[in-house]
């Protein structure tokens, strides 16, 4: 490290479960050059400071969604959050909000895997077709119906954003409740019945209050939150018209 | 998770507490004017608008009980939710106890509103 070199604090939320009791904070002090993302800061600290800090990333390029933290309490995907925005105050760096540590920044999602395989994430045809019969057609406007929900690559910043799933886990959540929208608005799909069950149970829809922090931290620009509403108010029909076409979902 | 799915009845009180919301949004700041600035300061409205035969006629009529009902009945059930999810918020969690206290005076406000205005007659 030249002397004109720049250097940042890095501040990290630590917890090693074999011996810590609780998790602790340490800083670190690293190079600094104003292209550096979080990421890196953090990476550096692995390399050439501590190998024993753990956190998980892969593509670098906010598409893999597995490097989200917090970042001076914001949940934000590391790799695309530049350390030059904080400099030259320090910066702090945590395990995501609302889920359990596994350990340093990395955070159990075996609660969300759990969720995502409740919703049915793929299609269920509405009708099967033989091969012979050829693809499933859709227009634009079909195709528009879910995209927006489709681009979320499960990083779980919106999780951490929604003060209800950290006040109850059992919430199904943003990003579930996207998911299965996604899927429930999709022309070639017929599985809406079975996945309403999940949206107007006590884990459903009704947890939200409709604080909207979770859309504004999704990088993908996926508006769970819009998904959620627009449940609320499938998820009230359901509820008063059941009696009215009674088919499925009601219990 | 694993658990059986229990359908919600939160639809009933969202949806009470989404018409109050609307309906107080819609009038709510209007009655205040009336009510709060117009009529005791004398602006705009004529001395008597909210005179008490002026008033009782507004209420007896059919229209004017409903109205009267709904302002009151709905702006409590908007209320009550909110509170109730205001009080899970900070940490007092929705236990039956908080949800009798209300969505319990919500229903009594709404009894002794339609009470009342089925009491003064037509
Ligand atoms: S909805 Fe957005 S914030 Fe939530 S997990 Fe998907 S991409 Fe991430
Ligand atoms: S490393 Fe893949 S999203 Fe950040």
């Amino acid at each position: 490290m030249s002397e004109m070199q720049k250097t940042i604090e890095i501040e990290v939320l630590r917890y090693h479960p074999e011996k810590d009791k609780e998790p602790h904070r340490q800083v670190f002090e690293v190079p600094f050059t104003d292209d550096m993302s979080v990421l890196q800061g953090v990476q550096y600290i692995k390399d050439y400071l501590d190998g024993s800090l753990s956190f998980r990333w892969s593509c670098r390029m906010a598409i893999c969604g597995s490097c989200g933290m917090m970042i001076n309490g914001v949940p934000n995907l590391s790799c695309q959050t530049f350390l030059r925005d904080y400099y030259p105050a320090r910066v702090r760096v945590e395990a995501l909000a609302h889920f359990p540590i596994e350990r340093d920044l990395v955070i159990n999602m075996e609660g969300f895997i759990e969720k995502l395989e409740s919703i049915q994430p793929y299609i269920i045809p509405k009708e099967e077709r033989t091969l012979a019969q050829g693809e499933y057609l859709q227009t634009p406007e079909q195709l528009n119906a879910y995209e927006q929900f489709s681009s979320c690559i499960n990083c779980l910043l919106c999780y951490a954003a929604c003060p209800q799933f950290g006040l109850n886990s059992s919430f199904i959540g943003p990003a579930a409740t996207a998911l299965l929208h996604r899927y429930n608005v999709d022309s070639r799909d017929g599985g809406k019945a079975e996945r309403m069950e999940l949206i107007n149970s006590e884990e459903g829809v009704f947890n939200c209050t409709a604080v909207g922090y979770c859309s504004e931290v999704c990088p993908k620009h996926v508006d769970p939150a819009n998904a959620v509403n627009q449940n609320k108010t499938n998820s009230a029909a359901d509820y008063f018209l059941r009696f009215l076409a009674p088919k499925g979902g009601a219990k | 998770m694993k658990a059986p799915l229990k359908r919600s009845n939160a639809p009933i009180f969202w949806a009470l507490f989404g018409a109050g919301g609307m309906l107080s949004a819609l009038i709510g700041p209007m009655l205040v004017f009336i009510t709060g600035l117009a009529l005791p300061l004398g602006l705009l409205l004529p001395a008597d608008t909210m005179s008490y035969p002026k008033m009782l006629a507004f209420a007896q009529n059919f229209i004017g009980k409903g109205f009267i009902f709904a302002v009151i009945a709905l702006f409590l059930w908007h209320a009550a939710h909110r509170i109730f999810h205001s009080l899970h918020d900070i940490g007092i969690h929705a236990g039956t106890g908080a949800k009798l206290l209300c969505y319990g005076s919500a229903l009594l406000g709404t009894l002794i509103a339609a009470y009342a205005l089925l009491a003064i007659g037509f």
